[in-house]
């Protein structure tokens, strides 16, 4: 048996999703769940992560009510050096990619982000990533170590655990008296424009469209098609669709009934907004794309080639 | 304002990965490389914090070739090292050869890309920091130096971002569209060419994670349409009518 202590993530009074798929890790490596969670007024959130975790540990203190790495580290110190936990448990999340490095540093553990599968090899702790643009995975064995931190990809860990119901304790927190990290604000976005994530039909484009110029073309596609156009980050990177047409994680959610992925890779990032659209047809000229392991259809091929047909038999009705 | 840039070389996400028999490395040969998207990014703030505040910008690459230094020197880097060593998915091995040149050297601010495309990892840059006991944000969006501090602004989930405040010196790892890189032109690498890159040895480090071997996803299962671009339309505007999505 391992002891797995998961560190909760939360953002403005609610639960983030990773939490309870870091929980269902129990099911891939047997053991027993610590749920760590630091903030302010968070009883509630506590209890419902209680169900699922052995134990819950809460820290609550004014100075916790957003995330900090720097405060977070204070609190956290004292927990792992009392619990002793295997394996240490973090989203591969703004939070996770921001806290994960410092504690295994500071612990001088083996570190493994963004892993899609953990498993124990004859005593050996292995991991499974994607590699190489999310081409191919790589199987790492971790070094042996009292202690393994690891980040995992949301959507992953799915496999759900049997409903448990955890002892809450509480635990104490003092600040430090100086931090040389001070969070300020929330910068929450604009919302003007189109919004994506109403639309029907959404032909999207990615690094693959080239050029501002060529966006023309995925417009004339959609007006056919009665849909609207969006992107993938480079596309907005680079300031050719404005930031409200970005799709995936650090931009909006769709599900519409059609979209159409237009030279665009399938970076998880990109798949986490898309991937429960209800018919999914990538066109790209690299067969090996991961945009294909989420697409119905797929075509390979150029999409200078195939759009503007597209177009023209869509417009001869 | 002295500002370190880590930099390293990476396939685009279009290179053929051809995995080795054993099972170990890819086929170097099919890779088209170039350097990391995010360290683009990375360097480039730091080209304009420099012009903005002066002072001077060095990149730092572990690794096996000098083309990604001479990009940047090119883009307007003034002084390029690099560490002459191999490294591997373990962030913490490489990190700890950064932070051993870095640590010898005059730094305010040190730049790093979010991740690097072929590890995947976003861990690199926490680790140099961590190691040499400074303050670091990550996913940086934007920058902005005043008053011997840095406030930026980080991004997290769904558009919501997060503005920080931290103390100098500190350490940044970039993300992608911060800003819109320089062109460099193939005469200005040319010319780029008449500066030296230092070139600095290292030891070999144990690994915390060791490679066991590479693989590929399972198959893909989208039913694909073959054909000309004319009858791929055809097929395409068929499912269409057929779901009443025209
Ligand atoms: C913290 C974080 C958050 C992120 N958030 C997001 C996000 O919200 N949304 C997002 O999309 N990404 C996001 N990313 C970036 C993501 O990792 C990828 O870099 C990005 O999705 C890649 O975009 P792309 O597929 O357009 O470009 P690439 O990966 O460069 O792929 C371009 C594709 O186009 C194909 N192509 C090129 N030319 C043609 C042609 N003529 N015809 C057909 N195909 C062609 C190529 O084969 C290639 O597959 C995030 C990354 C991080 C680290
Ligand atoms: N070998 C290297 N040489 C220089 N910089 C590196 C190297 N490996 C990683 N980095 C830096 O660390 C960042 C994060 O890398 P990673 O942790 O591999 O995702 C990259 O964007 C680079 O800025």
């Amino acid at each position: 048996m391992k002891k797995i202590l998961v560190v909760a993530e939360h953002r403005k009074g609610e639960i983030r999703p990773v939490t309870f798929e870091m929980l269902n890790l129990s099911s891939s490596i047997p053991g027993e769940t610590t749920c760590v969670i630091l903030g302010k007024d968070i009883g509630g959130m506590a209890e419902e992560i209680s169900k699922k975790a052995d134990r819950v540990i809460m820290v609550q203190h004014d100075s916790l009510e957003n995330f900090n790495s720097e405060l977070y580290w204070v609190a956290l110190e004292e927990i792992i050096k009392e619990e002793n936990p295997d394996i240490i448990a973090l989203g591969h999340t703004a939070m996770g990619m921001e806290l994960a490095p410092f504690i295994s540093e500071r612990i001088d553990a083996p570190l493994a982000t963004d892993i899609v599968k953990i498993e124990e090899v004859n005593g050996k702790i292995h991991v499974h990533k994607y590699v190489f643009s999310n081409k191919i995975l790589a199987e790492l064995e971790l070094r042996d170590s009292d202690t393994y931190v690891i980040t995992i990809r949301q959507g992953e860990f799915k496999e759900e655990i049997d409903d448990k119901n955890g002892e809450i304790e509480e635990r104490s927190f003092t600040p430090p008296g100086s931090i040389s990290k001070r969070f300020i604000e929330y910068v929450e976005p604009e919302e003007v424009g189109v919004d994506i994530s109403k639309a029907d039909i959404i032909v999207s484009v990615g690094r693959g469209i080239e050029d501002e110029g060529n966006i023309e073309l995925a417009e004339e596609l959609a007006e056919a098609l009665n849909g609207v156009v969006a992107g993938s980050r480079p596309v907005i990177d680079s300031g050719w669709l404005p930031k409200e047409r970005q799709v995936g994680i650090s931009g909006k959610t769709v599900k519409p009934k059609l979209y159409l992925a237009l030279g665009i890779s399938g970076a998880f990032q990109h798949i986490v907004g898309m991937k429960d659209s209800e018919l999914i047809i990538a066109i790209n000229r690299d067969p090996e794309a991961p945009i294909f392991q989420v697409a119905h259809y797929g075509v390979v091929g150029d999409i200078f080639d195939v759009v503007p047909e597209l177009i023209e038999r869509l417009k001869k009705g | 304002m002295n500002i370190i840039v880590c930099v390293k070389e990476t396939p685009l996400a279009e290179s053929e990965v051809i995995i080795s028999k054993d099972e170990k490395s890819v086929d170097r040969d099919a890779l088209t490389l170039g350097i990391n998207e995010w360290d683009k990014y990375a360097l480039e703030e730091a080209i304009r914090i420099k012009e903005e505040h002066g002072g001077s910008v060095t990149v730092i690459y572990a690794g096996q070739s000098e083309d990604v230094l001479w990009e940047s020197l090119a883009m307007g880097a003034d002084e390029a090292v690099r560490i002459d060593t191999e490294t591997s998915f373990d962030g913490r091995s490489t990190a700890r050869v950064l932070a051993d040149v870095i640590k010898n050297r005059d730094h305010d601010l040190i730049l790093t890309g979010l991740m690097s495309s072929d590890t995947g990892n976003a861990q690199v840059g926490v680790l140099i920091a961590s190691i040499l006991g400074i303050p670091y944000a990550t996913i940086v969006t934007d920058v902005r130096v005043e008053n011997g501090k840095v406030v930026v602004e980080r991004e997290l989930e769904g558009g919501t971002g997060e503005r920080l405040e931290l103390e100098m010196p500190c350490l940044l790892t970039i993300q992608s569209g911060i800003n819109e890189p320089r062109y460099v032109s193939i005469m200005g690498i040319k010319r780029a060419k008449r500066k030296e890159i230092e070139v600095l040895s290292a030891d070999k480090l144990d690994e915390y994670a060791s490679l066991v071997r590479l693989y590929r996803p399972p198959v893909s299962l989208a039913e694909m349409i073959e054909g000309s671009p004319s009858d791929v339309a055809e097929k395409l505007v068929e499912i269409f009518k057929e779901r009443g999505l025209i």
